[in-house]
C-alpha cells in the first residue's frame, strides 16, 4: 500500500510540473494583454507594467522563477488585475468557499444518489423504480444554468425563503441552492451507478443464498450487498468531487458565491496569468490527491485489489 | 438463438468463431428489441436527426434571416405561429427559431457524435495496444492517462477557448482531448481479459503479426463494450457543448447550438418568451433522455451480466 | 474662463450660489428609520487603490470613500470637494484652495501636501499604474516624462504653497482641468498608511480615507460594505448611514434580486427589458442619457479592403443602418440614433447639420444603393468584430442583416471576448469594429479627438488633415463649440466612422431612495447625496 501511495505521488510531481509548463506555455500565446483597456495603454506606461510583473524577462527566466517560488514557498505571485493583492490571498478568499459548498454538494450527491439508486434496484421495475428512473435522467438532462435561475425565481422572488445569492460566511440559507444546482446532475449518476450495480449484486450467489436463508430484504442489502455495490460508485467519486470543484463556474456566476470559479473565469478573460496558473496548479493537485484517495479507498473496501 | 443465423451456423461451420459472434450479435438484438424504453429511444434519436438532417426544408425562414415585421414586439407577436411561418416563435433578434433549432440540432449532435468517434477511435486502439503489448509500456501509456487525468480539463478547455479564436474545430479538438480517456482505461481492461483466449493464441501461433491482431482480433471484440458506452459519451459530449455556450465559447453567430438556444432562451426567462426557452430545451432533453435509456437498453443487450 | 458654462463653474464667484454640496431631504421628506443604499456591481473592482484603478466599478467605489478636489453636483457641474475654490489667470497654471476642516478618517487634516504625494505617486513608474496616462493627460508640468521614466517623479509640476493652497503648472492651457481632477487617480491617498502598509493598504483593517465613508469589508466577487466616516468635514448633512454593493455577475439574475428586494439599484438592464420593466416599475425605472457613443470603426489603414477606402462605400453602409430598428425595437432602452459621433447631450455642444440625419429611411436606402453602384461594388465581404454581449451581438445580427438584404454585402460575425478584441481591433485584423467611446469629461473634444490622425484610439486608421487642423485650432480658439461642428460635419462627409447611437443608462432604483443625480451624464453619483424616505 505504501509504496503504491509513493508511486502514485511520483507520478504527480511530473503531472504538476507539465501542468505547470503548459499552462505558462498557452498564456504566453494568448493573445490580448492584462493591462490592455479600452483607451489603450500607452508604451511607457506599459513598460513600467511589465517590469513591475517581470514580464520583460524571458520566457524560459520567467518560467524558471515561477516554479521556483511555488516549490520553494507555495508562492503563486502577484495578481496582474487584483493589483493590491496576491494570488495566495486570492485563493484563499475563493478556495475555502468552493470547498465548502463543493464538499456539501458530494455529500448530498452521495446520501441521496445512493438512496435514491438502492432503492430503484431493490424494487426494480416498480413504480419507485421507473420515478426514480426518470427523476435522475431527468436531473441529469437538465442544465444547471438553466436549473439556477428558476431556483432562484421560485425560492427567492415567489415563495422569499431564500436568499437570492451571496455567500456571507456560509450560512446554511446561503448554501441551499448552490448545493442543489451543483449536486443534482452528479446525484443522478451516482444513482444510475449505484441502481445498475445493485442490480448485479443482488442477482449474484451469495446475495440468493442469503435470501434463500429467510434474511429479510432490509438486512441483506445493508449487510451484503451494499458494499460490493458501492465499488463503482466509488470510482466514480474522484472525478465527480473534482466535477463539482470545476463546476463552481455556474454556481459563482449565478450565486455571486466567490468561489474560485469565478475568479477563474474572470482571469482568463482578463488574461490575469498569474491567477489563472495558481487556480489550475491547485485544482490539478486536487485531481491528483483525490484520484489517490478514491484508489486507497477501493483497496480499503476490497482487500484482493493488489497494486 | 434466431433461426436465420443458425442456418448460416450450419453453412459456415468452419468457422465457428464467426458463427458464435453472429449469434450473439443476434441475441443482443433479440434483447434490444425486446427492451421498449431503448425501442422507443431509437425511434426519437432517427426522428431528431430526420429533424436535423431535413428539416430545414419544412423552413419558411433562414437561420439568420430576421423578421422585421416582429422586432421590437417579439414578448406580443414572436410566439409560435404556423400563419407566418415561425412554428417556434423566433428569437430575441426577430429570427427564426424553428430554422435556429434545426440548425442548433445539427450542431450540437455533431459536437456529440464528433467527440464520441474521437473518444472511440483514440480510446479503444490506445487502450487495446497498451493492454495488449502489456509491461512496461503498458504501465507508461496508463500512467500518461492517469496524467492526463490530472488536469482540470473544464479549465484548460476554458483557456483554449478563449486563447485560440473560438471555432467549432477548437470545440471538436477540445472536447476530444479529454473524451479518450475513459474509454482507453475501459479498453485496456476489456483487452487484458480476452487476450489469453484462444483465437488470439491461435493468431499468434500462425505468426500474425502484433498489429494485425491488435486491430483484427482484439479491437472488433471490445466493440460491445465501446458501442455502450459510446453512447452514454454523446450527452456527456452536449452537455458539455452547452456548457460552453453558456460561458459565452460556443460556436460564432450566425450559427448556433442547442447550449446556445438554451442560454438565451434563460436570459428571457423573464420576458414573457417562453418558447424561446421551451422549445431548444426541449429536444435538447428529449434527445438526451433518448441516449441514456438507449445506452441502457444496448448495455443491457450487449453486456448481460457485466456493467 | 468664459469659454463653457461647464468651466465658469471654475470661478470662485460662480460659487457664490452655494451648489448643493450633500443630501438635502425637504423638510416634510419622511426619513426611513434605517438609512442604507445598495447597489448591483456587474464585476468585482480590482483594486481600490485611486491610483491604480483603472474602471467603473472601482471608480462608483472610491467616490465614496475619496475625495478629490472638486466633485460632481447632480448634473455633472462642478462643486467644491476638498478645494473650496479654483483660479486660474491663463489655464495653465492653476490655484486652489483647499478647506481647512477637511480631514482623515483617522483625524489628520487633509493637505495639499496629501494630494502633491499622491499625484506624484500615481505618476511615478514604480506605482505602475494603468491609468498613469490620465495625468499625462491633463497636461501636468513634466507628467509625460515622469510616466516614462525619464524624469524623477518629484519634478512633477504641482506643489504646496502652503496647507491648503495647491499650485498646478500646465505644459499647455487646459481650461477643462479642474473637471479632470473629479476621477479617482487625482484622489488624495494617506501617505503615511500606504508607507507602512504598502500594497495591504486597501485592507479594510488599514485603509484611511478622506471620503463621506469609511471602508468596513470587501468580499471579493461577493460584496464590498462601507460605512458613513464621522470625520468626514460634512458629515452632518450625510444621511445613508452604509452603502453595499453586490457583486452579481448574471444581469437576470441581478433583476430577480432586485425584484425581490434584495438591494437598491440596477444598472444596466438586461438587454431589451426596459419597456417591460418601466411597465412594470414606472416609478423604479429611468433611461438617463449617457455621454458616450456606439459607433462602428471602418477599417481605412494602408492594408485594409480597398473598398472602406472609398467614402461613398461607407456612407451607403452607414445610410443602410436603420437606426430606429436599432435603438426602437432592439434596444428599447431610451438611446437615440446617432448621425454623428458626439453625444447629443454634451455640454455646449452645437449638433452639426447632417443631412442623411433628415432623410427618412427609404430615403438613405435608395442613397445607400446608388452610392455602392457610384463605386462600382457588386460584391463584398466583411469581417465585423464585437465583443462578447448580448446586446453587441444583437446589433451586429440587425446591422449584417439589413447589409444583406439592402446591399448585398455579405458579413462574417466574429465574436471575441473582451482582451483578445482589444487586441485584434488594435492590431487592425478587422472590416469593421464594434467600438464606444465615453467622455472622460463633458465636453465634444474628450470624442472628436479619437479621430485625429495620431490618436491611439483611431483604430480604423481614418485621416484627414483638415479635422486635425481644426482639432488643433479648437484648443486654443474662443469658440471651440463652433470647430466641433465643422468637424462633425466633416467627419459625417468622410463617413470616417459609422456612428449607430448615443447611450442611454438604463436602470432601476428603489423609490425609496431619492437624490440620485438623473442629470449627471458620466454617471458619477455620490452617496452622500442620497437620502432614503420612509416606504409608503
Amino acid at each position: 500500500m505504501i509504496p503504491f501511495i509513493l508511486r502514485r505521488l511520483l507520478v504527480a510531481i511530473p503531472t504538476i510540473l507539465a501542468l505547470i509548463v503548459f499552462s505558462f506555455l498557452l498564456m504566453d500565446f494568448a493573445p490580448g494583454s492584462p493591462f490592455a483597456t479600452e483607451r489603450g495603454v500607452p508604451p511607457e506606461v506599459l513598460a513600467n507594467l511589465e517590469a513591475k510583473y517581470g514580464l520583460d524577462k524571458s520566457l524560459i527566466e520567467r518560467m524558471g522563477i515561477y516554479i521556483w517560488n511555488v516549490v520553494t514557498q507555495f508562492d503563486f505571485g502577484p495578481s496582474f488585475k487584483f493589483t493590491d493583492r496576491t494570488v495566495n490571498e486570492l485563493i484563499a478568499q475563493g478556495f475555502p468557499v468552493t470547498l465548502t459548498y463543493g464538499f456539501w454538494s458530494f455529500v448530498v450527491a452521495v446520501a441521496v444518489g445512493v438512496t435514491l439508486g438502492v432503492m430503484a434496484a431493490v424494487f426494480q421495475n416498480s413504480w419507485l423504480d421507473y420515478l426514480a428512473v426518470g427523476v435522475t435522467v431527468g436531473a441529469q438532462v437538465l442544465p444547471n444554468f438553466v436549473m439556477a435561475p428558476i431556483l432562484v425565481i421560485i425560492f427567492t422572488l415567489w415563495l422569499g425563503w431564500l436568499p437570492g445569492g451571496g455567500w456571507q460566511g456560509g450560512q446554511i440559507e446561503y448554501l441551499v441552492m448552490p448545493v442543489i444546482a451543483l449536486s443534482t446532475s452528479y446525484m443522478a449518476s451516482i444513482a444510475r451507478i449505484t441502481r445498475s450495480s445493485m442490480l448485479e449484486v443482488l442477482n449474484a450467489g451469495f446475495i440468493r443464498t442469503a435470501r434463500a436463508k429467510g434474511l429479510p430484504m432490509r438486512r441483506v442489502v445493508m449487510r451484503h450487498a451494499l458494499k460490493p455495490a458501492m465499488m463503482p460508485v466509488i470510482s466514480y467519486l474522484g472525478p465527480a468531487f473534482v466535477g463539482m470543484i470545476t463546476g463552481s463556474v455556474v454556481v459563482d456566476v449565478f450565486f455571486s458565491t466567490g468561489g474560485i470559479g469565478q475568479f477563474f473565469v474572470n482571469s482568463a478573460l482578463a488574461r490575469d496569468y498569474s491567477v489563472i496558473m495558481g487556480i489550475t496548479i491547485l485544482v490539478g493537485m486536487l485531481t491528483v490527491f483525490f484520484n489517490l484517495l478514491v484508489d486507497i479507498l477501493y483497496a480499503w473496501i476490497d482487500p484482493k485489489i493488489r497494486y | 438463438m434466431a433461426q436465420g443465423s443458425t442456418v448460416e451456423a450450419v453453412v459456415e461451420a468452419g468457422e465457428m468463431r464467426a458463427a458464435k459472434g453472429r449469434s450473439l450479435w443476434a441475441d443482443a438484438r433479440a434483447r434490444f428489441f425486446r427492451n421498449k424504453a431503448a425501442v422507443a429511444s431509437l425511434v426519437v434519436l432517427v426522428l431528431v436527426v430526420l429533424f436535423a438532417t431535413f428539416g430545414q426544408t419544412v423552413a419558411q425562414w433562414s437561420n439568420e434571416e430576421i423578421d422585421w415585421s416582429l422586432l421590437g414586439n417579439v414578448p406580443q407577436a414572436g410566439g409560435p405561429s404556423l400563419a407566418n411561418g415561425h412554428y417556434f416563435g423566433v428569437d430575441e433578434t426577430g429570427r427564426d427559431l424553428y430554422a435556429r433549432t434545426v440548425q442548433g440540432t445539427r450542431i450540437s449532435l455533431a459536437v456529440g457524435i464528433v467527440g464520441a468517434l474521437i473518444s472511440v477511435v483514440v480510446g479503444t486502439s490506445y487502450g487495446a495496444v497498451a493492454g495488449y503489448v502489456g509491461g512496461r509500456t503498458d504501465g507508461a501509456m496508463m500512467r500518461f492517462v492517469d496524467l492526463m487525468m490530472s488536469i482540470p480539463y473544464m479549465f484548460v478547455l476554458i483557456l483554449l477557448l478563449v486563447v485560440f479564436n473560438r471555432s467549432i474545430v477548437m470545440l471538436f479538438l477540445g472536447i476530444g482531448l479529454i473524451s479518450w480517456l475513459d474509454m482507453a482505461r475501459i479498453a485496456r481492461g476489456q483487452t487484458l481479459s480476452i487476450k489469453n483466449k484462444e483465437f488470439v493464441e491461435a493468431a499468434i501461433a500462425t505468426g500474425v503479426s502484433t498489429p494485425v491482431i491488435i486491430f483484427r482480433h482484439i479491437v472488433p471484440n471490445l466493440l460491445g463494450v465501446v458501442v455502450v458506452y459510446a453512447t452514454l459519451l454523446v450527452p456527456q459530449m452536449i452537455i458539455f457543448e452547452s456548457f460552453i455556450s453558456f460561458l459565452g465559447l460556443g460556436v460564432q453567430e450566425p450559427n448556433t447550438s442547442w447550449g446556445a438556444l438554451i442560454n438565451a432562451g434563460a436570459d428571457n426567462l423573464r420576458n414573457g418568451t417562453p418558447w424561446m426557452l421551451a422549445f431548444p430545451l426541449s429536444f435538447f432533453i428529449v434527445t438526451l433522455f433518448a441516449l441514456f435509456f438507449l445506452g441502457d437498453g444496448l448495455r443491457d443487450a450487449l453486456d448481460p451480466k457485466d456493467r | 474662463m468664459k469659454r463653457r458654462t461647464l468651466l465658469s463653474l471654475t470661478t470662485a464667484t460662480a460659487l457664490a450660489a452655494t451648489p448643493l454640496l450633500a443630501a438635502d431631504p425637504p423638510e416634510d421628506a419622511d426619513l426611513a428609520d434605517t438609512q442604507t443604499f445598495s447597489y448591483r456591481m456587474l464585476d468585482q473592482f480590482p483594486t481600490l487603490d485611486p491610483a491604480l484603478n483603472e474602471e467603473t466599478a472601482g471608480f462608483h467605489a472610491i467616490r465614496q470613500l475619496f475625495e478629490g478636489l472638486v466633485t460632481q453636483d447632480s448634473s455633472g457641474n462642478l462643486r467644491p470637494g476638498v478645494a473650496t475654490d479654483w483660479s486660474s489667470e491663463d489655464n495653465t497654471t492653476w490655484t486652489f484652495t483647499l478647506r481647512d476642516d477637511a480631514t482623515w478618517s483617522n483625524g489628520d487634516p487633509v493637505t495639499a501636501e496629501d494630494f502633491v504625494w499622491a499625484w506624484k505617486r500615481a505618476a511615478d513608474p514604480a506605482t505602475a499604474s494603468p491609468y498613469a496616462w490620465y495625468i499625462e493627460l491633463s497636461s501636468i508640468e513634466n507628467a509625460a516624462d515622469i510616466v516614462a521614466g525619464d524624469a524623477d517623479p518629484d519634478t512633477l509640476g504641482v506643489e504646496a504653497v502652503d496647507e491648503q493652497t495647491l499650485r498646478v503648472t500646465l505644459d499647455q492651457p487646459l481650461p477643462y482641468f479642474p473637471a479632470m481632477t473629479s476621477y479617482a487617480t487625482f484622489m488624495p491617498v494617506h501617505q503615511e498608511t500606504v508607507e507602512e502598509h504598502g500594497s495591504d493598504w486597501t485592507d479594510p483593517r488599514n485603509m484611511v480615507s478622506n471620503g463621506a465613508y469609511t471602508l468596513d469589508e470587501v468580499s471579493l466577487n461577493e460584496f464590498w460594505r462601507a460605512s458613513k466616516n464621522p470625520e468626514y468635514w460634512g458629515a452632518e448633512d450625510v444621511v445613508i448611514e452604509e452603502v453595499t454593493g453586490y457583486v452579481i455577475n448574471d444581469v437576470n439574475q441581478a433583476l430577480t434580486r432586485w425584484e425581490s428586494d434584495e438591494y437598491d439599484m440596477l444598472e444596466p438592464l438586461p438587454a431589451g427589458s426596459f419597456p417591460r420593466l418601466k411597465e412594470q416599475y414606472p416609478e423604479a425605472a429611468h433611461s438617463v442619457p449617457r455621454l458616450c457613443s456606439y459607433y462602428y470603426a471602418l477599417n481605412q489603414r494602408e492594408d485594409a479592403i480597398p473598398e472602406l477606402k472609398d467614402p461613398r462605400v461607407r456612407k451607403a453602409l452607414s445610410y443602410a443602418i436603420d437606426r430606429d430598428v436599432i435603438v426602437e425595437q432592439l434596444l428599447q432602452g431610451g438611446q437615440s440614433p446617432a448621425y454623428f459621433f458626439t453625444h447629443e447631450a454634451t455640454a455646449d455642444f452645437q449638433e452639426p447639420q447632417v443631412e442623411y440625419a433628415e432623410w427618412s429611411q427609404q430615403e438613405r436606402d435608395a442613397r445607400a444603393k446608388e452610392l455602392m453602384d457610384e463605386a462600382g461594388v457588386d460584391s463584398l465581404n466583411l469581417k465585423l468584430i464585437y465583443n462578447t454581449s448580448e446586446s453587441h451581438k444583437q446589433i451586429a445580427t440587425v446591422v449584417s442583416q439589413m447589409w444583406k438584404q439592402k446591399l448585398g454585402v455579405e458579413t462574417t460575425l466574429e465574436n471575441m471576448e473582451w482582451s483578445t478584441y482589444l487586441d485584434v481591433r488594435k492590431a487592425g485584423n478587422f472590416d469593421v469594429a464594434r467600438s464606444a467611446w465615453c467622455g472622460d469629461y463633458n465636453e465634444a473634444s474628450t470624442f472628436l479627438q479619437i479621430l485625429t490622425t495620431e490618436n491611439e484610439q483611431n483604430d480604423g486608421r481614418y485621416s484627414n488633415t483638415e479635422v486635425d487642423e481644426l482639432m488643433a485650432e479648437s484648443r486654443t480658439s474662443d469658440n471651440p463649440q463652433e470647430l466641433y461642428t465643422q468637424i462633425e460635419e466633416l467627419l459625417a462627409e468622410d463617413m470616417a466612422i459609422i456612428p449607430v447611437y448615443h447611450y442611454a443608462n438604463t436602470f432601476l432604483l428603489d423609490t425609496a431612495v431619492k437624490g440620485f443625480p438623473m442629470q449627471n451624464v458620466e454617471n458619477n453619483w455620490y452617496v452622500k447625496d442620497f437620502y432614503r424616505v420612509a416606504d409608503e
